[in-house]
């Protein structure tokens, strides 16, 4: 049996996170297949085609698939998914959003978020904010598996050629429309993929003062995370939150900077490979994680952390 | 309208979970345990839903052992109008929960459910998406932000690229962000009103749901342990350590 991958794009390009679904999927079964649906994806079905782990591209196009509504994509997969023996994505919030609507219609019991293919059926996940790590098997002849991309290394993306075949649309689902989407463009590394996050949270005190965070962020040319209480405060968006309900990095270096380090804080970061504390309270949870911590008002410390930073003759890239 | 609001039972969001030593779950005895934080969301939005004039009766609901009775009593306590427990024992799957709640979808035909987009116990993030595809509802999920157009809800949903905005036709599953509200504490006279209020019991198997678990959970484990790290003196310190020690700028 064969592995069906649902590959997640914006009709020009691949997402990054499908890089590490394909590389998890080809751990069950290396025959892995992936889906396509989207609206004038060519570019992306030959991408996908140059993959050397890509078995098989199923190619789709409707203009009721330019944008991802789940309830459009789900009818889909499941007429597709027949002669698999996995259905797999990312449990980013696409596949989070659509892997259950599928599993639903199809009968099973999801398996969500795996670190780990332990075997074709048997799969390592975290539980309880990753304080608690469960290996689990699934007993249903088909299997809905949404991967931790974190967990994952990115597959080759050239020296493969998998055939492309084309397949039919199904009909639309009338009764969800999608409007607009609000993305905030940025020239930094995405925030799930970058090799250094730079962090802020209610010690910030304000939107204004990320911009101390901004600048060592620009010197190390780094993504931009934030707590959950800086988000809810409204010092920044919603897509630089890092935790539980937020996103999961795993970067080579993480500073965590006002942050006290609440558990469902910890559980998107504390992978990481380096983690730098910088808060004034010496009792701050988030020192128990910190390979490096700094007791220090970060209003004195973040500019001579530039200062320091400008004093370097190189910075890795 | 009517709303349907699942709710669940689960630790404290507060607590230190440990897992016990046989390697068969986490410790749950003498546990401190309260309402999934979303949940409170879901029904804090209903209950301002209702306030506003737009929705005439609140059901809250949860599928779970006999004490996640005290979930469904503090949504009452909320604002809720009534409630419901679907009695299991043991693990439950997102999938059969979904199952439970379609029954009751079926028998109560309320316009909209919402819900927690995730327990913070299993991290699911599954029963909402399950339960719209098994009713062949639209379904918006991680939602911060809902308006209501007469029949048609606009639901600001938080993606990992930034906001998405979507419209779904009524009825409709809505499952909830975190901020999407504050919700808001129950008062002491309403937890005393909230007794007064039905509460009707049922089991899944009076529904003839099947909960017996799929995934079988083989053993928990605590996570590897970070080794412990140094405290530096200065910004300079640290500068140095990360370019000449762990070498990562």
């Amino acid at each position: 049996m064969s592995v069906l991958l649902i590959a997640e794009h914006n009709n020009k390009e691949i997402r990054p996170f499908t890089l590490n679904a394909i590389t998890a999927a080809s751990q069950m079964d290396e025959d892995v297949h992936v889906l396509l649906i989207g609206n004038n994806c060519g570019e992306v079905a030959k991408s996908l085609s140059e993959m050397p782990a890509v078995k098989k591209v199923l190619h789709t196009e409707a203009p009721h698939y330019e944008n991802y509504l789940a309830e459009n994509f789900a009818p889909l997969v499941v007429k597709v998914s027949e002669n698999y023996s996995h259905i797999v994505c990312s449990a980013n919030t696409f596949g989070k959003n659509l892997m259950p609507r599928i599993a639903a219609h199809l009968d099973i019991s999801q398996v969500s978020d795996i670190t780990k293919v332990i075997s074709a059926d048997t799969f390592l996940r975290p539980i309880y904010a990753g304080n608690a790590f469960a290996t689990v098997k699934s007993t249903d002849a088909k299997k809905c598996i949404t991967i931790r991309p974190t967990s994952f290394e990115p597959c080759e993306t050239s020296g493969g050629s998998a055939p492309i075949e084309k397949i039919e649309s199904v009909e639309e689902f009338k009764l969800s429309k999608f409007v607009k989407r609000e993305e905030v463009k940025s020239d930094r590394p995405e925030l799930g993929t970058a090799r250094i996050v730079v962090s802020g949270g209610r010690g910030m005190q304000n939107g204004e003062n990320f911009k101390l965070i901004t600048d060592i962020a620009d010197k190390l040319n780094a993504a931009i995370g934030a707590s959950r209480a800086a988000v809810d405060a409204g010092y920044i968006s919603n897509e630089h939150q890092v935790g539980q309900t937020g996103k999961v990095v795993v970067p080579d270096l993480y500073i965590a900077v006002g942050i006290s380090g609440a558990i469902q804080h910890l559980a998107g970061m504390k992978e990481s490979k380096i983690i730098v504390a910088i808060n004034k309270d010496g009792e701050a949870p988030i020192f128990s994680v910190a390979d490096y911590g700094l007791e220090a008002d970060l209003f004195e410390a973040l500019p001579q952390f530039l200062e320091e930073l400008n004093k370097l003759n190189s910075i890795q890239k | 309208m009517k709303i349907l609001v699942a709710v669940k039972r689960v630790i404290d969001y507060n607590v230190q979970v440990r897992v016990k030593e046989d390697g068969s779950g986490v410790v749950t005895d003498n546990v401190k345990m309260s309402s999934n934080p979303p949940d409170d969301n879901a029904i804090e939005e209903a209950v301002k839903f209702k306030e506003a004039g737009k929705a005439t009766e609140i059901i809250a609901i949860t599928v779970g052992e006999e004490k996640s009775q005290e979930t469904v009593r503090k949504a009452l306590a909320v604002g809720a109008d009534r409630g419901i427990l679907i009695k299991t024992e043991g693990t439950v799957e997102p999938l059969a929960v979904a199952k439970s709640l379609k029954k009751i979808v079926d028998r109560e035909k309320p316009d909209l459910v919402l819900m927690g987009k995730q327990a913070i116990d299993d991290d699911c993030n599954q029963t909402g998406q399950m339960l719209s595809a098994l009713l062949n509802w639209p379904q918006a999920t991680f939602a911060s932000k809902i308006e209501i157009k007469d029949k048609i809800l606009e639901v600001t949903r938080e993606v990992d690229e930034g906001l998405e905005m979507i419209e779904v036709n009524l009825p409709a599953v809505i499952t909830c962000d975190l901020r999407l509200n504050e919700p808001r504490y129950a008062s002491l006279p309403n937890i005393m009103k909230a007794k007064k209020k039905p509460l009707e019991i049922l089991t899944a198997s009076d529904l003839g749901v099947d909960t017996a678990p799929r995934v079988q959970q083989i053993k928990v484990e605590e996570p590897p342990k970070r080794k412990a790290g140094i405290k530096v003196a200065s910004v300079a310190e640290l500068v140095s350590k990360l370019k000449n020690e762990a070498k990562v700028i």
